[in-house]
């Protein structure tokens, strides 16, 4: 479109340019695409009878939650919740504190090589596992409780925190380092007087970002058996004790709710 | 500036002596809930199967050592279900994302008292349960299977895709949508010219990148019993059969990789 003069367009009729320009590269795209959509929904099976036998459950269920049950079963949710925040602060606190020297290794400007390569290599492998999985092995070796729960959270909130922590010094202003350095700072001073300030903000935002996703995570840790709210609500479905279970899910949306709000107004702050 | 009278010399501080006070406290009360939270889980811990852990870690990894390189042939159609799952949860997601977001973003809004509030509603209750305990409730409703997994992540994703999605929305260029509503166009033809071309970009950085949580999601969606390699890992595990675990946790790790891998390319062609 771009080296026709206007003249030759005139008279023309006009087309939206395509999203991918090469057009065999789209048809191929697309070709596979639904070729890919025909196998997948050949080879799903769905048992629309129970699913259709489900609905009557799916409806009673969301009735419960015009009729959240608190009270019976409030001794439970309320042990059950109470661990969650209770794993949720200490790993966060313990996440952090280790993220942070880990996250200095990991930026290339900062850290000697051998430290950086180690440092990315436990980033690497704390980003690829899932907590779900961790939870598991970590039951499987520290027994059942939240003991487990807490040093996944706090495993998974290393790899979260180190990269964007590491990420963030890499793109600092190299400037006040050097002006912090020129003036004879040991290594300590110069962490302390030319980097933190710069990544300080942005550490507050990511921690408080990272204790509102430890919460949500430490909600699913109980059906491992790591502790926390999990094992109550599984309990609750699996009696399908729905205004329970309706009860559990309203607390959760409305702390993750609380945390993002006060989350919002502390990085809010700090910028 | 706060300053310290010393041997009737000033020394520079950083803080006033109130400002220190409370910074001390705010320390101290940080320390004391830490310590509180830790006592907690410590209570609730058997310290024996702490001490006796690395014991069991060791035994565990003798026992999963070597992997059952064989039994990969078994996991072919789990790798395929997970696959599904991802893929087809993403696009319905992002099929009821759209409106979702339409109705949410303040400058495409109908209503911005009524009708945004419940989007963001929404966006806030979908975003804040995790995966794992959609599929647990959905399994309750419509019965173990793929199906119960595909409608988790689809759920899960709403909120997800729809947040990112409005947001992109509220920072269109607004010019480009004058330019089209001066030429006279209706309010259909004003989204699909001057609204949908703006954050078609977004939109496929955004489809990619949950298409990537998606695949490492529902890897673990079998553990409640939602189809896919999960599946295989609990009956694994439940049958403590550690070489058959230790493979399927490569696969996931391999899986997890690819994808990430694929969604890092396709988003760097995008932007």
């Amino acid at each position: 479109m771009s080296h026709l003069e206007l003249d030759d367009m005139l008279g023309k009729g006009w087309r939206k340019p395509a999203f991918v320009k090469n057009s065999m590269l789209r048809w191929t795209l697309i070709g596979g695409f639904v070729a890919y959509l025909i196998a997948a929904f050949m080879t799903i099976e769905v048992n629309w009878s129970r699913v259709y036998e489900g609905l009557d459950r799916g409806w009673a269920f969301v009735l419960a939650f015009t009729s959240p049950d608190f009270i019976s079963r409030w001794s439970d949710i309320w042990s059950g919740l109470l661990e969650s925040i209770v794993m949720t602060v200490a790993s966060s606190v313990v996440g952090i504190l280790i993220s942070i020297p880990i996250g200095l290794g990991a930026a290339r400007n900062i850290a000697p090589l051998p430290v950086y390569v180690i440092c990315r290599g436990i980033v690497a492998i704390s980003r690829a596992l899932q907590e779900i999985i961790v939870a598991i092995l970590l039951v499987a070796i520290f027994g059942f409780g939240p003991l487990a729960g807490f040093l996944t959270l706090s495993f998974a909130t290393i790899g979260f925190l180190s990269k964007l922590l590491a990420e963030d010094i890499e793109a600092m202003d190299k400037v006040q380092a050097e002006a912090i350095k020129a003036s004879g700072a040991r290594w300590m001073q110069w962490i302390n007087y030319g980097v933190q300030p710069q990544v300080m903000p942005r550490l507050v935002g990511l921690s408080m970002y990272r204790i509102d996703i430890n919460f949500r995570e430490s909600a699913i840790l109980g059906l491992v058996g790591a502790g926390g709210i999990g094992a109550t609500l599984n309990t609750a479905f699996d009696r399908y004790e729905y205004d329970t279970a309706a009860a559990i899910l309203i607390l959760i949306i409305g702390i993750v709710m609380v945390l993002e709000y006060l989350s919002g107004i502390i990085r809010a702050r700090v910028q | 500036m706060p300053v310290l009278e010393h041997e009737d010399a000033q020394i520079w501080r950083r803080r006033t002596t109130g400002q220190s006070l409370v910074r001390w406290f705010g320390w101290l009360l940080g320390v004391a809930v830490f310590v509180y939270c830790w006592q907690i889980i410590s209570a609730s811990t058997t310290w024996f199967f702490v001490w006796d852990a690395p014991r069991i870690a060791n035994d565990i990894w003798t026992r999963a050592t070597p992997p059952k390189w064989d039994y990969i042939t078994q996991l072919g159609r789990p790798i395929w279900d997970t696959l599904n799952i991802a893929t087809l949860g993403t696009i319905i997601a992002l099929f009821l994302a759209v409106p979702v977001a339409f109705l949410a973003a303040r400058n495409t809004t109908p209503s911005a008292l009524f009708i945004r509030p419940i989007a963001l509603l929404i966006i806030v209750s979908t975003r804040s349960i995790n995966s794992l305990i959609w599929a647990l409730l959905l399994i309750a409703i419509i019965g173990p299977g793929v199906f119960a997994g595909v409608i988790a992540i689809a759920i899960r994703s709403i909120g997800f895709c729809a947040k990112l999605l409005y947001e992109a929305i509220e920072e269109i260029d607004h010019t480009q949508v004058e330019a089209i509503t001066a030429t006279g166009a209706s309010r259909w033809q004003i989204m699909a010219y001057g609204i949908v071309p703006q954050i078609l970009p977004a939109f496929a950085g955004i489809a990619v990148f949950r298409w990537d949580i998606n695949i490492r999601e529902s890897t673990v969606l079998g553990l409640v019993g939602a189809g896919g390699i999960g599946l295989q890992l609990s009956a694994s595990l439940n049958v403590l059969a550690w070489p058959q675990v230790s493979l399927i946790l490569i696969v996931i790790l391999a899986a997890v990789m690819i994808s990430e891998w694929v969604s890092a390319k396709v988003r760097g062609a995008i932007i």
